[in-house]
């Protein structure tokens, strides 16, 4: 097993009385492609969200390098650029190019200097296949463009893990394929990524690891073949058969 | 000059002759003061806007939650007093309450342009609080997530966007100072209202006189709303994004619209 890079720890989070998660033990090693799976509301999102404090644990932790991220003298904007986050809204800055898009956190976060940025941001834009687009305006693009974009401006910042959530889910269905194919390319170039999502495809293809997430616990965590062909829990079975036989 | 038997029109011009000059003058101030105590006001909202709109979390630590529920209270309160009361008795009390207790006579046109500045602070600190929340909380996350300091994220990001989308009322909060700084005539400010009351007085031709200056004003607040316009639609930029694949055959030419954005 090759060094863990990003792991959490009896991580538990409650909305009021709402417990989302629930004691989750769970970490992502270098070059690993994990995907977490499980029906809405099982707590997927959440915990990925709680990986790079977008949300805070109510209890637990998460350690970068078996470092907790809360610990005093611990820079989180400088975890959280070590750590990309890829979101199902794509949420590009709207007031930027997809250029720029790419550019600004090199520069204000890492300390790049412009030309710097901009090289590596146009490597990475080329390398998702929008390097005719540098200039255009969020809004002049579509769902699958900006997704890839916003996987360039992930990219750009050199993180040693990705973070996907749910990155197809607002997508029409003809743009899903650009996405997942762009993403495909990412995992077989050995970045580490984990990907929460429903396409069980991407899940079985591509992951090296699944995990199967159920009301904010994990239930299982296995091979792509184990979890998909004789999966160990019952309730990881009726989801799948759920899923796949519909 | 015109006698008792002369009709509007010579009067009006005979004005326009006589006191063009000093018209303009008057146009000219109520202007400064409009547009200066615009761009304060609007700087004024844009900090207290951002202090209201900050994250407010007893997690982040007891000493700066409550120094933040002080200061916002603060905040609060001057926004609530100056919207609650008319400018024009902000004017008077600002005025003659400086002369009175600081014993300081502030020159007209500066007092005219700290009271409209503070007034429009007060207005502007809401509709930018209102600009802030209005950008899908995505934006900032996303800025967070790349490693962006809360600041960083407001500045780059956020920002920008709150204020493309409060233009509008940006542009009205203006060509409202510009009509409301006539209240400030009462602090002897000669701007365009002040100007036109004493060459109306001097004659008894109150109509005469005040249709000139409705003319200015209108000629001043149209002008300014459709400059506005066109800035708003320069900064938005083109719908369409256009791939030149030839510069002399147009069949080269692929546009690629635009989906609408996912809510």
């Amino acid at each position: 097993m090759s060094e863990t890079i990003v792991e959490v720890r009896h991580l538990s989070k409650s909305f009021g009385d709402h417990e989302v998660l629930r004691d989750v033990d769970f970490s992502v090693a270098k070059g690993e492609v994990v995907s977490i799976i499980g029906s809405s509301g099982s707590g997927k999102s959440t915990l990925l969200r709680c990986m790079n404090l977008l949300e805070k644990p109510s209890g637990g932790e998460v350690r970068f390098h078996g470092q907790n991220i809360r610990n005093a003298g611990f820079s989180l904007q400088m975890y959280r650029a070590r750590v990309g986050m890829v979101f199902q809204q794509f949420n590009l800055f709207n007031n930027m190019t997809a250029l720029e898009n790419c550019v600004v956190g090199q520069m204000k976060v890492l300390h790049r200097s412009r030309a710097e940025a901009e090289k590596n941001a146009m490597e990475y834009l080329t390398k998702v296949g929008m390097e005719c687009f540098v200039r255009a305006k969020p809004r002049q693009l579509s769902g699958g463009q900006k997704q890839r974009v916003a996987i360039a401006r992930a990219l750009a910042m050199n993180p040693e893990v990705l973070l996907f959530d749910e990155p197809t889910s607002a997508l029409d269905p003809e743009m899903v394929g650009e996405v997942l194919s762009v993403m495909k390319t990412l995992a077989s170039s050995g970045l580490t990524m984990l990907v929460v999502t429903h396409e069980m495809g991407f899940a079985q293809d591509v992951c090296n690891r699944v995990v199967f997430m159920d009301g904010g616990v994990i239930v299982e965590s296995d091979t792509p073949e184990v979890i998909f062909t004789h999966p160990a829990q019952p309730r990881t079975r009726e989801f799948l058969a759920r899923i796949l036989d519909k | 000059m015109p006698n008792a038997q002369s009709g509007f029109f010579e009067w009006v011009f005979f004005f326009v002759r006589t006191y063009g000059g000093m018209f303009l003058k008057g146009a000219g101030t109520t202007l400064l003061i409009s547009l200066t105590g615009t761009v304060t006001g609007f700087v004024i909202g844009l900090a207290v806007g951002y202090v209201r709109a900050m994250p407010c979390d007893r997690e982040d630590g007891a000493a700066r939650y409550y120094v933040l529920r002080f200061v916002r209270g603060l905040l609060g309160a001057y926004i609530e007093v100056f919207r609650s009361t008319p400018m024009i008795v902000q004017a008077m009390v600002i005025f003659y309450g400086a002369a009175q207790i600081l014993h300081v006579t502030m020159p007209y046109v500066l007092a005219g342009y700290v009271i409209v500045s503070i007034n429009t602070g007060a207005y502007l600190s809401e509709i930018v609080r209102g600009g802030i929340q209005s950008v899908d909380p995505g934006q900032r996350e996303a800025a967070l997530a790349i490693g962006m300091t809360y600041g960083q994220a407001m500045l780059h990001v956020v920002l920008p966007q709150a204020i493309r989308n409060i233009l509008p009322a940006l542009g009205n909060e203006f060509v409202v100072n510009i009509k409301d700084t006539s209240v400030l005539n009462v602090i002897s400010v000669t701007e365009l209202f002040f100007v036109s009351k004493s060459a109306a007085g001097t004659y008894f031709k109150y109509f005469e006189v005040f249709f000139i200056t409705s003319v200015i004003y209108f000629v001043m607040t149209f002008s300014i709303t459709r400059f506005l316009r066109w800035l708003e639609k320069k900064m938005d930029g083109p719908e369409n994004y256009t791939i030149h694949g030839s510069q002399t055959v147009p069949v080269g030419e692929i546009k690629l619209k635009g989906e609408p954005e996912h809510e």
